[in-house]
Formats: structure tokens, C-alpha cells, sequence
């Protein structure tokens, strides 16, 4: 019975980490894909260069662990501007197949680049000392690293959500979200309103995919591989809201580590099976709005 | 703006067949007695296509644009593999078994995912592939997990004519085959089905109105398509006598889309020249340089959905139009 | 009064605490042209919605041709007999103008399905479609993709669409609605002409129009019907004049 405690226990810190980092990088998707309609199948392009410019910040500039950190957050969001103006502004009206092909492309471009700068093989992910230990929490010790992780995420999750609940940007997003045209009669400029949402979104991506780093192994193949998980995440909470990937990310986080623990040899297998399952009872997600 | 789709066929136009339209078959035989070298690529060629014309059946015509396809590729290239290893190895008796098999599982699947659009499709879609996945990963005992089916043993065709070495009878194989389901696929869009199907992917809402069946008709195309790529995948496995992960990753979902958006959706020969080029083509740069590759690939998919939407056909197209109206 | 060929009969529609059709009672008579109007958010549409079986109503029931229809789709009401147009074109826009009348005659027909034989080899659909564009003087633009058309014949378009189904009763939403002046004399044509046994329903703004093809005029006010009877007796009637002439013309 201990046994099974402590299993539980460890499946709820380790589910909760990753999931806390599915939901960073997951959250930005959710938003613009509600806001904007767009079927961004790129979004782990976002993550996975975080991850890279992290690397290459510390390696090449020299900075310790946290500025990079920092930095490679804010680049991914400048570096998204550009792209946001420049390609995917023209195809917010498109047909879901143009910006499904259109992403795909950026994927293809995105692995390109990351296997020329940085091979094919996966990059260690760079942790500070004062990470590497473990820590002590009720008389159980847990990796520093990941306690570290679930603290941040969840300050990140409240800043954003006070920032959404409180901020006149927040309640522009919301009324965009619910209905675009309206927002834009009243004089909202919702192409300002989709860049800057993007920047966040994807910097927000970043971040996640630099912090979990050490959880989601840094390879070119990254965007391909995690893009079903950002989907999922998405799909099972609801598009357009911050509750929705929240729960989504937990759910997906706490089920895939509970399944790769308990019944490794059906590896994801229940959790898409249920994914599926879900999307057929409520095809919004759980928090989608009918 | 959509996606360029091929001019609709429609109750105005001819069902006769075009000079142009027995090219790809002369060209195959022509590859056949004239580059027998490259007649295993080539058969590879020829699966693909016909896993490009089973997408251009759903996707071009139906308008339902899915991440799964490749779950119907894989899942016939599996039915294929683990039929000739566990009951018989004759190669049309597992082709029937695996096409019947996509269709049952085309149908099932079908059924659900047609019930919704647009994202909830796409996701739907993309987790079928990522199950089907973790299935052949997971099974070990009977999909071989990530080792796949090797020697998958496969028997005379006809019981006469034996699978060379030099991929002859492969070829043949497959160009047959594919010649089958390319009549399939034409007779069925030229039909008055196939013009309902068009009519569901331009409004929706209007088919609805004149009373018809959308969901069935689209069940009927996305179950035949599932079995048409089923029977592909099915090649793959007999023609390699191989079977492993790669025939049902998300990633073949992207590339089979990618090949057919490069030859021009919705026009049936897209599916013929988008994947000959791309294969073609990824033989010999991927090989130089496999980054550059990919880069390439990437942006040129960004620039035909910026620029080229019809594709390479499309294309085609265009400079033959203008070429007619400077010399009228 | 039970020879009606579609009857509503408590009909109501609300979203949330909006009530957009109160009770509303209604009948259409066999070969009637019927017209309904009503000032803007009247719940003009929304009724004919109900009536197709796109808007499941909240209470009330439907007849058509004394089958009760409430429940059915749809798909079913269509193949019943019960034809519209919409307000907005809905056509198959890249298709041709042939196509787009002959996908509906091929339903009507059953032969819709039909999945070996080429369409072009269906002669019985292309003749009967292009019998019906000829009619509404359509017959030279069949080959013409329907988007590049203009507008008023655009609208043409949409009634063939309807006819080809060969409605017996025919539910027009605004047919000349966005046509320009020079080209609504067309749409006016083309409705005169429209077969005798048809029972029209219209849903018009422009009076001229109305009074000039309806022989029976119910008013539609806020979900209710304020009244209902002759031309004459709707241009004579001082609420009518007070809530909708006014307004419209005012």
C-alpha cells in the first residue's frame, strides 16, 4: 500500500511538471488559434526554438542559465512578429488546408535549420548547479529541477490569468474572442490585437520549451513529434480560454506519465484512445463553448 | 482564396478519355523497358501514387481535409504483413484481405470523424494516426513493435509469376494495380457522385437543402479512399516484403500531403506527378544533403500556398492559357 | 380550411429570453402567392428556417400537406416538396451555372448517387436543367462559372436551383434582395412566370415588389402576426401603416 502511495505520489509530481509545461507552450496555441481561427500546426516551431536559442545564448554569449532564459523567450516572440506580419497574416482568411500546408512548411523549415546548426542527435538540456540537486518536501525527496519547474509554471499561470481577468488587453482579447467583428466595429484593431497575442503565445512557447528542456528532449524532430501532445492539450480543454489547456495539460500530463508508469507497454496508446473518445462526447473540448 | 482545386467535371463536361490521359501509362512503360535500374524506385513510385489518388478522392474532391491518411496507408501495409506471415502468403488474396480490412476500419473511423469539421476534424484525424501508431509500436507479438515484419513471405502471382530480384514483376504489380484504382477513382468523380461530392466541399449547406445525403456520400468516398490506400500500403509491404513504423507516422500524413498539393489537388494527375517529382527528387538531393532537403521542401510548400495554389499541374495550366491567347 | 397545403400551427421560436416567433399560426393554400413581411428582425427568416427544418422550432407544429413535419430534416421536407431560396446567394459558386442547377434535379431524380456512369451520359438531368435555364432566360450563360455571373442573375440562378427540386411549395427569401434597378425588372419576369400550381411564399422589403405579386400579405411584427389579408386590405390597415410603412419609407 506504501508502494503504491509513493507511486502515486511520484506519478503526481512528474505528471505535474510536465504538464505544467504542456501547458506553457500549449497556451498560446489555444488563444491564438480561438482568437484568430488558425489552424497553427507550427506552434512547437515556437517551443522547440526556444529550447535552441536557450542553448545557443548560454554556449555563444555567455550568459548563465536564467538570463538565457529570459532571452531566448523574448527573441522567440520578436522572431514571431516578423513571421506573424509577414506570412501568417496573409492567410488568416485562407481555408484550413492552405494554413494546415503553410504550417507544415514552416515545420519542414524549422527542422531544416535546427539540424543544420545543431545535427540530427538530441541536445542535453544545460541546467544550473543550484537545479540539479533533489529537495526535500515532506520528509520526500524530489528532483530540484522539476520542483522548480511546477513553482514557476504555476506563478506564470497566475500572472497570466490576472493579466487576462484584469488588464484592458486582457478583456480586448476576450471580446475578440467572442466575437471578432463586433470587437473590430467598436474599433479594436484586431490585426494589432493578433500580433501582439501571437508574440505572447509564442514567446509563452518558448519559455515552456526552454524550461522543459530537460522533460521534452531538444531534437530537430521536435515540432513533429510533440505537435500531436499541443494538439491534444488543446483539443481536450477547449479552444479560445486559459481553463481549458490548464485542464487539458494536466489531464494529458498526469495520464501519460499515470500510463508510461503502470502500463508502459501500451505506451500513449490510452491516452489518444481517450483523446478520441472525448473529442466524439464533446467536440469543443471540455471547456469549449458550444 | 481557396487552395486551387482542378476544373469541376460536372454534368456538362466528357467522360472521354484525353490523348494526355494515357501519358503516365506510357511513361511507366517506357521506365520499364527502358530504365529497368530504377524499376524498384519505381514501383515505390507507383504505391504512392496510388496512396496520392486515395487522398486526392477525400481531400480534392470531398474537401475534407484530414492528418490521418497514412493510418489507412499503415494499417493495410499491417493487415498485408501479418496475413502473409500468419495465414498465406498469396499477394492478391492478402491484397483483397487488406483492401476489405481499410474499408471495415475506414468505415468505422469514417463514421466518427465525419461527424465533425474543420479543427475537431483535424485533431481527430491526427490522434487516429497517432493510435494506430502506438499500436504497431506496442504490439509487439504481432506487428513486430519497432523491428517491424521482416521476410515478410509472399507467393507467386497468379501462382506463376515469381517476385524477381530485379523488382520486374513488382513493377508490373503495382502499375496494374494502380491502373485499377486510377479507373476507380476517375469513373467515380466524373459520375454524378463525384459531382455531389464537389457540390459538399463548395457549400455544404446548399447540398443539405437540395436533399442530399452529404454524410453518406462522404462515409462512401472516405471508406473507399481508406481501402484504396490500405491497398497501397499493402504493396509497400509485399513489393519490400518489409513492414515497420514508418508506414503510419504523422509525418506521411504531412508528406502524402505535401506530394499531392505539389502535383495540384483535385485533379487526379496531381496525385501522379507530385509524388513522382517529390520521390524522384528526394532521391537524389536527400542523399547529397538531407538538411537541405527538407529546407527545400519547406519552402517550397510555403510558396505554393503563397503563390502557386494550383500546384504544378496548375501551373501547367496557367502557361497553357496564356500560351492559347497569344496566338488566337 | 383542411385542404392547407403547409400550416403552422403555435409555432415559437426564442434564443435564451429573446422570443423571435410567438405562437404563430399560419396557412398556406395550395398555388398561393403568399407574401410575408414585416420590418427588419420581425423574424421573417427565422420562421421560413423553421418551416425548412434548418431551426428546430421551440413548441408548435408543422403540417405540410397534412403530414405533420416537425420532426423531420431537412433533406426529408425537400424531398416532400417543400423548396427555398436564401437571402444571401448560397449557390456552388465555382461551378458551373449548369451544376449547380443539375446536383439538385439529379437528387430530385434519385439519381444523384449514382456513382459509374460519367454525369455528362445522365441526359435526362442535363436536358431537364437546361429546359429550366432556358426558361429564366439563363440558357446562355449554363457553361459560365456562377460566381462570375452578375448579381441579379445570380439570383436567377438560386430560383432555378429551388425549381429544379420541383417544389410544391416554393419559400423565396428576399429574392431581389442587392439586385440592382436596372436588373429587378429581370427578377419580377421571371417570378410572374413562375408555374401556377407552385405555392409561393415571398419574404420581400421592396413593396412595389409585393404588391404586385402577392395576392395575400400576412404582416409579421416582433414574432406575432399583426394581421394578415388581401393588398388592398394591408395598405388600408392603419397598424400596418403605422409599424411597417412608416418605418420603410419613412
Amino acid at each position: 500500500m506504501d508502494a503504491f502511495l509513493s507511486s502515486l505520489i511520484s506519478i503526481g509530481f512528474h505528471g505535474l511538471a510536465y504538464g505544467m509545461i504542456l501547458y506553457a507552450i500549449s497556451v498560446g496555441l489555444s488563444v491564438t488559434m480561438g482568437l484568430m481561427g488558425f489552424v497553427n500546426l507550427a506552434h512547437g516551431v515556437f517551443a522547440m526554438a526556444g529550447g535552441y536559442v536557450m542553448l545557443a545564448a548560454m554556449s555563444r554569449l555567455g550568459l548563465p542559465w536564467l538570463p538565457a532564459l529570459g532571452f531566448a523567450c523574448v527573441a522567440v516572440a520578436l522572431g514571431s512578429v516578423v513571421l506573424e506580419r509577414v506570412l501568417y497574416a496573409r492567410l488568416y482568411r485562407a481555408g484550413e488546408l492552405e494554413q494546415v500546408l503553410f504550417t507544415i512548411g514552416l515545420i519542414f523549415v524549422a527542422i531544416a535549420i535546427a539540424r543544420l546548426a545543431y545535427g540530427p542527435l538530441p541536445q542535453a538540456a544545460p541546467l544550473p548547479d543550484y537545479l540539479k540537486g533533489q529537495v526535500e518536501i515532506a520528509g520526500r525527496s524530489f528532483p530540484m529541477y522539476r520542483a522548480a519547474v511546477i513553482l514557476s509554471s504555476a506563478v506564470l499561470v497566475a500572472i497570466l490569468w490576472i493579466g487576462l481577468e484584469r488588464t484592458r488587453w486582457g478583456a480586448i482579447v476576450r471580446a475578440a474572442v467572442d466575437n471578432g467583428p463586433m470587437a473590430e466595429s467598436i474599433g479594436i484593431d484586431t490585426g494589432r490585437l493578433f500580433t501582439l497575442t501571437f508574440a505572447v503565445g509564442s514567446g509563452l512557447a518558448a519559455l515552456g520549451g526552454a524550461l522543459g528542456a530537460d522533460l521534452i528532449a531538444m531534437t530537430p524532430t521536435y515540432p513533429f513529434e510533440q505537435l500531436v501532445y499541443f494538439l491534444v492539450v488543446v483539443a481536450v480543454g477547449g479552444l479560445g480560454t486559459l481553463r481549458g489547456p490548464f485542464l487539458g495539460a494536466l489531464l494529458i500530463g498526469l495520464g501519460d506519465t499515470a500510463c508510461k508508469y503502470w502500463v508502459p507497454q501500451f505506451g500513449a496508446f490510452f491516452v489518444f484512445a481517450a483523446t478520441f473518445a472525448l473529442l466524439l462526447w464533446r467536440p469543443r473540448g471540455l471547456l469549449g463553448r458550444a | 482564396m481557396p487552395l486551387a482545386r482542378g476544373p469541376a467535371i460536372g454534368y456538362g463536361g466528357s467522360a472521354r478519355l484525353h490523348p494526355a490521359e494515357l501519358l503516365p501509362w506510357a511513361f511507366a512503360i517506357a521506365v520499364y523497358f527502358l530504365a529497368p535500374s530504377y524499376l524498384p524506385l519505381g514501383a515505390y513510385v507507383l504505391i504512392i501514387i496510388l496512396f496520392a489518388l486515395s487522398l486526392d478522392l477525400i481531400l480534392g474532391y470531398g474537401g475534407i481535409v484530414t492528418l490521418g491518411h497514412a493510418a489507412y496507408f499503415g494499417f493495410g501495409a499491417y493487415v498485408a504483413g501479418v496475413f502473409a506471415v500468419r495465414v498465406h502468403g498469396d499477394p492478391l488474396l492478402g491484397l483483397a484481405v487488406a483492401a476489405a480490412a481499410s474499408a471495415a476500419f475506414g468505415a468505422a473511423t469514417g463514421a466518427v470523424v465525419l461527424r465533425t469539421r474543420a479543427l475537431a476534424l483535424l485533431m481527430l484525424t491526427l490522434a487516429l494516426v497517432s493510435i494506430v501508431f502506438e499500436v504497431a509500436n506496442k504490439w509487439t507479438e504481432v506487428t513486430g513493435g519497432a523491428d517491424g515484419l521482416n521476410s515478410v513471405p509472399v507467393g507467386q502471382l497468379l501462382g506463376a509469376f515469381r517476385f524477381d530480384l530485379f523488382g520486374k514483376t513488382a513493377f508490373l504489380y503495382c502499375l496494374a494495380v494502380l491502373a485499377a484504382g486510377w479507373w476507380l477513382v476517375r469513373s467515380l468523380v466524373h459520375s454524378p457522385f463525384g459531382a455531389s461530392l464537389v457540390g459538399a466541399r463548395e457549400n455544404e449547406a446548399r447540398m443539405h437543402a437540395i436533399g442530399a445525403p452529404v454524410y453518406a456520400r462522404q462515409l462512401c468516398a472516405y471508406t473507399l479512399a481508406a481501402a484504396l490506400a490500405g491497398v497501397a500500403g499493402a504493396l509497400l509491404t509485399q513489393t519490400t516484403q518489409f513492414v515497420g513504423l514508418s508506414v503510419v507516422s504523422f509525418e506521411l500524413s504531412g508528406e502524402i500531403l505535401v506530394m499531392l498539393v505539389l502535383g495540384g489537388v483535385g485533379r487526379i494527375y496531381g496525385a501522379f506527378v507530385g509524388p513522382l517529382v517529390f520521390i524522384v527528387a528526394r532521391d537524389y538531393l536527400a542523399k547529397q544533403s538531407p538538411e537541405y532537403w527538407v529546407l527545400g521542401i519547406g519552402v517550397l510548400l510555403i510558396l505554393i500556398v503563397m503563390f502557386a495554389r494550383g500546384g504544378i499541374l496548375g501551373l501547367a495550366d496557367g502557361i497553357a492559357a496564356r500560351w492559347r491567347r497569344s496566338r488566337p | 380550411m383542411s385542404d392547407a397545403l403547409l400550416q403552422t400551427s403555435g409555432l415559437c421560436k426564442s434564443f435564451g429570453a429573446l422570443t423571435v416567433a410567438d405562437n404563430i399560426e399560419f396557412r398556406l393554400e395550395p398555388g398561393a402567392r403568399h407574401a410575408l413581411i414585416g420590418p427588419n428582425g420581425a423574424g421573417k427568416t427565422t420562421f421560413v428556417n423553421m418551416l425548412t427544418g434548418q431551426l428546430p422550432p421551440s413548441a408548435g407544429r408543422i403540417e405540410f400537406a397534412g403530414e405533420d413535419v416537425t420532426r423531420l430534416g431537412q433533406a426529408a421536407r425537400v424531398k416532400r416538396g417543400l423548396g427555398r431560396t436564401f437571402q444571401i446567394n448560397t449557390l456552388f459558386g465555382a461551378l458551373s451555372v449548369l451544376d449547380n442547377v443539375a446536383l439538385g434535379v439529379a437528387e430530385r431524380r434519385g439519381v444523384g448517387g449514382r456513382a459509374w456512369r460519367a454525369a455528362g451520359s445522365h441526359r435526362e438531368v442535363r436536358d431537364e436543367s437546361l429546359e429550366l435555364l432556358a426558361s429564366l432566360g439563363l440558357a446562355d450563360d449554363a457553361a459560365s462559372r456562377t460566381v462570375d455571373l452578375p448579381y441579379g442573375k445570380q439570383r436567377l440562378v438560386e430560383i432555378a436551383l429551388a425549381l429544379g427540386l420541383r417544389p410544391k411549395v416554393l419559400l423565396l427569401d428576399e429574392p431581389a434582395a442587392g439586385v440592382p434597378s436596372t436588373e429587378s425588372q429581370r427578377v419580377l419576369d421571371v417570378l410572374g412566370r413562375l408555374p401556377a400550381g407552385v405555392a409561393i411564399l415571398i419574404i420581400e422589403h421592396d413593396m412595389e415588389l409585393v404588391f404586385r405579386f402577392a395576392q395575400r400579405i400576412t404582416v409579421l411584427v416582433r414574432g406575432q402576426i399583426l394581421c394578415e389579408g388581401a393588398p388592398r386590405e394591408i395598405a388600408a390597415d392603419a397598424r400596418v401603416r403605422e409599424v411597417y410603412l412608416g418605418d420603410a419609407h419613412g
